[in-house]
């Protein structure tokens, strides 16, 4: 038999806890800002996925490095950026976190680890490895964390960075959040194996690595050895967690292509209340974690009211940070 | 003064920058024990170690990611794509995310990068191993493209490259490699964004790069023994950052402008210099602009095709000669 799962402590519980429910709170204001128009171009949330973003999150040293997707919102607040530079961004403000030129898709903040959130499937896997190839090459101990998609395991990136992260025994983990579509097409109908990260894993010599999705505690633990493993100098993981997207892919997509008993179903998982549920039946007094909830609503508040007058870019700011001395000029 | 060859400058430029500073890593395919495909990266491996030299995969993405990602977290990394052609299959990386990401976050990331390729045709390679892809990259905000023609540019320009701040296209010429040239002796730097005048003149300016300098040289030399016609020769050596000053100061001595360019003939390089000059430039033209170019064909194998397509010193010389007169 199994021995019992390590104990987590109760401050990265209650850390994870006040992570996921600051996602959730965060991008369900997003999500009534986009149909109000403040938020404008496009957002892909992750409501119904935190538990992955808070499980690894709470798993890493203040200077790991996060790689993630356009679906990066949860995995930017994560390491600790503050909300009032994200709404910015997302309403298109100069006060955004990259002063409104990089938009919903690119949340970026290097000084809080969050490495860029990259919008064409795959191309961050391999960055994320390079990342983690300068990290092994400087003997700084830092581990690379990369977040992508089910759909990102049919691009030949996703191959091309496992291989090489392989060979090269590179402290990076990539994750695979398996919320089972793609934009809009079920990953199982476009994929020739059942798991598509954690079947493909064998292929590049690592374990096969299958986790629920929706458990923060087993996210978190999965993490852990891992993230720890790759810092050891073991080399990288590839880790798939099952969860699901209780929204459409983007924007007002209302996910129709999928079953309403499967919807259901994974709301019934939901990994937030049952969170809540979990430390409750520990003996986390209801307080202290309605205070969480409380302070999650005063921070979405109070971001939002920062946010929503700060002005527009300046014209002169369009064709500054190209090159690193803070211009764009081609020609003398 | 030391001669060497084109191809032995290139590891000599490395060399000199990976001596000078740890933080210069070099990654690609062949690149370590082999010495390159084209032995441009010779007896590195066994001068920096395997650390710093590091034989790739056939990954094209993840070598140009993984510089990417290196850059952005404090080193210097070197990547070589075997040919230039190759770009295309990493050409997210380079289009999508080295030229944008600076930008995109708003100055936070910075990618002192440096993506070497041997480009150019002349080695009857093909369609498909014998592109000229410097365009593909000035077409593209956010990314510095480099084209030396001489050794001592070689080492002098990958020096600067190395160590500019943002992501440089390096242009290594493979009908260059065996040329040999005079290289200074000691630490040789050459700043990007400075043309070269290689050979002055009064009558015409041909602005060339690459292995279409020393052609329009020739041509040039031929242009004043055989027709006495004094035309000068500009070897851009970069697209990004382009050296404007230097092409509109000569055409205003010469009045004539032709370019020379290896590429097919829309989007080259040269029809940004002929728009420059006609913005800048037109007062002190005396006749139409010239550009002498490949045919907008994909190149041929053949040698005979190939030295068709290409433009040639004879080319140069009919085509300069014969604008001239007319204009006589
Ligand atoms: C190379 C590329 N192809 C297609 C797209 C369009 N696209 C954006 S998100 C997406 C689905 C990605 O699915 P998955 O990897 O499962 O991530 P999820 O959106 O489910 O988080 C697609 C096809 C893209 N951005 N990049
Ligand atoms: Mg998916």
């Amino acid at each position: 038999m199994a021995s019992a799962p390590p104990q987590i402590d109760r401050e990265t519980q209650l850390r994870m806890y006040r992570i996921m429910v600051d996602c959730r709170t965060f991008e369900e204001r997003a999500q009534e800002l986009f149909f109000e128009g403040l938020v404008r171009g496009t957002t892909h949330l992750g409501i119904g996925q935190e538990a992955v973003a808070a499980g690894v999150a709470a798993a890493m040293r203040n200077d790991d490095y996060t790689f993630c997707t356009y679906r990066g919102h949860n995995h930017t607040l994560a390491r600790g950026v503050p909300m009032a530079p994200i709404f910015a961004e997302l309403f298109g403000r100069a006060t955004g976190l990259m002063g409104g030129k990089g938009g919903s898709m690119h949340l970026t903040s290097v000084k809080h680890g969050a490495m860029g959130s990259y919008a064409i499937v795959g191309a961050h896997l391999p960055i994320a490895l390079g990342a983690a190839w300068s990290a092994q090459y400087r003997k700084s101990g830092q581990v690379a964390v990369c977040f992508f998609g089910d759909g990102t395991t049919n691009i030949g990136a996703f191959h091309e960075a496992l291989n090489m992260a392989a060979v090269w025994k590179a402290p990076v983990v990539f994750f695979c959040e398996n919320n089972q579509y793609m934009e809009y097409t079920p990953i199982r109908e476009v994929t020739a194996v059942e798991h598509p990260a954690a079947d493909r894993a064998a292929a590049y010599g690592l374990d096969s690595i299958l986790v629920d999705g929706n458990d923060v505690e087993v996210v978190h633990r999965v993490a852990k050895t891992a993230i720890d493993r790759a810092r050891a100098g073991d080399g990288p993981s590839l880790i798939e967690a099952v969860t699901y997207r209780h929204g459409g892919h983007s924007r007002a997509d209302p996910g129709k292509y999928r079953p309403d008993d499967e919807v259901a179903a994974w709301k019934a998982r939901d990994p937030v209340p049952a969170y809540r549920q979990q430390l409750l039946a520990q003996g986390v007094g209801e307080t202290e974690l309605e205070a969480i909830d409380g302070d999650a609503r005063e921070a979405v508040a109070a971001a939002e009211a920062e946010a929503r007058p700060a002005p527009e870019p300046a014209a002169d700011v369009l064709e500054t940070q190209v090159w690193t001395d803070g211009g764009s000029a081609w020609r003398n | 003064m030391a001669e060497l060859t084109y191809r032995a400058a290139v590891a000599a430029g490395i060399a000199q920058e990976m001596e000078r500073d740890p933080n210069v890593v070099l990654i690609g395919e062949d690149v370590g024990a082999a010495g390159g495909v084209f032995k441009l990266t010779e007896g590195l491996l066994e001068r920096f170690g395997p650390e710093r030299v590091r034989d790739t995969p056939i990954s094209e993405q993840a070598i140009v990611g993984a510089a990417m990602g290196a850059a952005m977290t404090g080193l210097r990394p070197v990547a070589e794509l075997m040919f230039s052609d190759f770009f295309a299959v990493a050409w997210d990386m380079v289009a999508n995310q080295i030229a944008k990401t600076r930008y995109m976050t708003d100055g936070q990331v910075s990618l002192p990068l440096v993506l070497r390729t041997a480009n150019g045709a002349g080695l009857r390679f093909g369609a498909q191993h014998s592109q000229s892809i410097e365009n593909w990259a000035m077409a593209i905000p956010g990314l510095k493209v480099v084209a030396p023609a001489t050794p001592a540019d070689v080492v002098g320009l990958m020096a600067a490259a190395i160590r500019d701040p943002d992501p440089v296209i390096f242009c290594e010429h493979k009908a260059l490699f065996a040329v040999k040239g005079e290289v200074p002796d000691g630490e040789h730097v050459v700043p990007l964004g400075q043309a070269a005048v290689v050979r002055e003149g009064s009558d015409a300016t041909i602005v060339a790069l690459a292995a279409m300098v020393p052609r329009a040289r020739e041509a040039a030399e031929r242009l004043a023994a055989d027709h006495g016609i004094s035309a000068e020769v500009i070897d851009l050596r970069c697209l990004v950052p382009l050296d404007a000053h230097t092409i509109l100061a000569s055409v205003s001595k010469t009045s004539r402008l032709f370019t020379v360019e290896e590429n097919p003939r829309l989007c080259g390089w040269g029809a940004e210099i002929v728009s420059l000059v006609a913005d800048e430039g037109f007062y002190s033209l005396d006749a139409p602009i010239v550009r002498i170019t490949t045919p907008h064909i994909p190149l041929p194998s053949a040698a005979a095709l190939e030295d068709l397509a290409l433009p040639t010193v004879e080319r140069i010389v009919e085509t300069v000669r014969r604008r001239l007169d007319e204009a006589r």
